[in-house]
């Protein structure tokens, strides 16, 4: 029996051609020798002959990696690589407009007499940022992210190849001015600081908490606009503080200076417990945070 | 943008590690709480996987809810919300237990 049509076969002969009617499977078992079928597409050519709609021969692979797990080896490595070479770095986070640079081309000129500064610079595209810092006296390396909303640790590894990397010394990386991104994607620094400008709302800290969790210190910059402004500065720090028990807080004006010293303090102290440290061991927020 | 970049790069790992045919489907865990957002993943995914070995598949994103325990409590508690207080008791003793997860589970391949 012809197992397509169901017709007797093998007593007349018959065509499963245009004129006729048409059918999809055509393997040999059930072509039988007077029969002639239109070219078909061999759906049931497996080893067992049938075919599952919506089913072909494919597998599953199994990988369960941590999405961000390549960029966090990265970030590790710098890490070891800069503390092998005694450099402090810190990754400078804000929206842009917060005054990053204009807070570090005034730390340069405070302090680069005491302690050798290099610099990187993460924007989206121009130099004009890099040309500020080298203005003031300091190496830098400007990235340019192109479409990218924040820097990679594989970004930062390029700029430390560039750099000489001099024992002693600090480390800015001045992240691209985003918010979000940024905090989740370590650089291997040793703390991410992030700068709030007195310009902005006090309640930044709840809107982008994953940013203020991630930093170990807020400047409250360009104090010197308090007068002009309505910002409250006890209720943006208790909102940081929301966010992030932990976290220090201090008011800053790239400006006139004011409050930078109680920074550089920071820096000082920071530094001292960073390299006395022993290595490999990050404070447990930082592996939670995202 | 990278997080999807980074995918794909797993993905291109793993097909030089055992050569398969075409990606059918590439299968995300992503907590609820994580920093990334499923919608997002999905719109910039076809942009970002086009020429790569995981052209034309299909993005499976499993969502895990936002979950803590509260020292407090002594309990866990359904969290909508990261670095917020304890929902039930408003205490600040919480510790996030599931919703970061940010993980490639698995790929289907031909």
């Amino acid at each position: 029996m012809c197992a397509i049509c169901g017709c007797g076969g093998g007593d007349h002969a018959h065509s499963h051609g245009v004129g006729d009617h048409s059918h999809a499977l055509a393997t040999p078992p059930y072509a039988s020798s007077d029969h002639s079928h239109a070219p078909s597409i061999e759906f049931g050519a497996g080893l067992a002959a049938v075919h599952i709609p919506g089913w072909s021969p494919a597998r599953t692979i199994r990988i369960e990696r941590a999405i961000l797990s390549k960029n966090d080896a990265i970030a590790e490595i710098n890490r070891l690589r800069l503390r092998a070479a005694d450099v402090f770095a810190l990754n400078f986070v804000s929206s842009p407009g917060s005054g990053k640079t204009s807070l570090l081309v005034r730390t340069i000129t405070d302090i680069l007499s005491r302690r050798p500064i290099a610099v990187i610079e993460g924007d989206q595209q121009t130099s004009l940022d890099a040309d500020r810092i080298r203005r003031a006296g300091a190496p830098a390396v400007q990235l340019n992210t192109g479409n990218g909303c924040h820097l990679d640790a594989h970004m930062v590894a390029q700029s430390l190849d560039e750099l000489s990397l001099i024992p002693g010394s600090l480390l800015f990386i001045e992240n691209v001015g985003n918010l979000v991104c940024p905090a989740a994607f370590d650089l291997g620094e040793a703390h991410k600081v992030v700068v709030l400008s007195v310009t902005e709302g006090e309640d930044k800290p709840f809107k982008y908490p994953n940013m203020f969790a991630a930093a170990d210190l807020m400047l409250l910059n360009k104090t010197d606009l308090l007068p002009h402004v309505e910002f409250d500065m006890q209720a943006c720090a208790e909102a940081a503080r929301r966010v992030n028990p932990t976290i220090d807080i201090l008011p800053v004006s790239a400006r006139t200076g004011a409050g930078l010293g109680a920074f550089y303090d920071w820096i000082e102290a920071r530094r001292l417990s960073h390299s006395t440290a022993p290595p490999g061991i990050e404070p447990l927020d930082r592996r939670m945070s995202p | 943008m990278s997080m999807l970049e980074s995918i794909i790069e797993s993905v291109e790992t793993e097909h030089r590690k055992r050569p398969f045919g075409r990606v059918r489907m590439i299968r995300l865990t992503l907590g609820a709480l994580a920093a990334a957002e499923a919608e997002s993943l999905r719109f910039c995914f076809a942009i970002i996987a086009e020429g790569s070995v995981a052209e034309g598949a299909r993005l499976d994103i499993d969502t895990v809810r936002g979950e803590g325990w509260c020292a407090d409590c002594a309990a866990s508690v359904a969290l909508t919300e990261r670095y917020a207080p304890c929902p039930v008791c408003g205490g600040a003793r919480l510790r996030l237990t599931a919703g970061d997860e940010l993980q490639l589970t698995e790929i289907e391949v031909e």
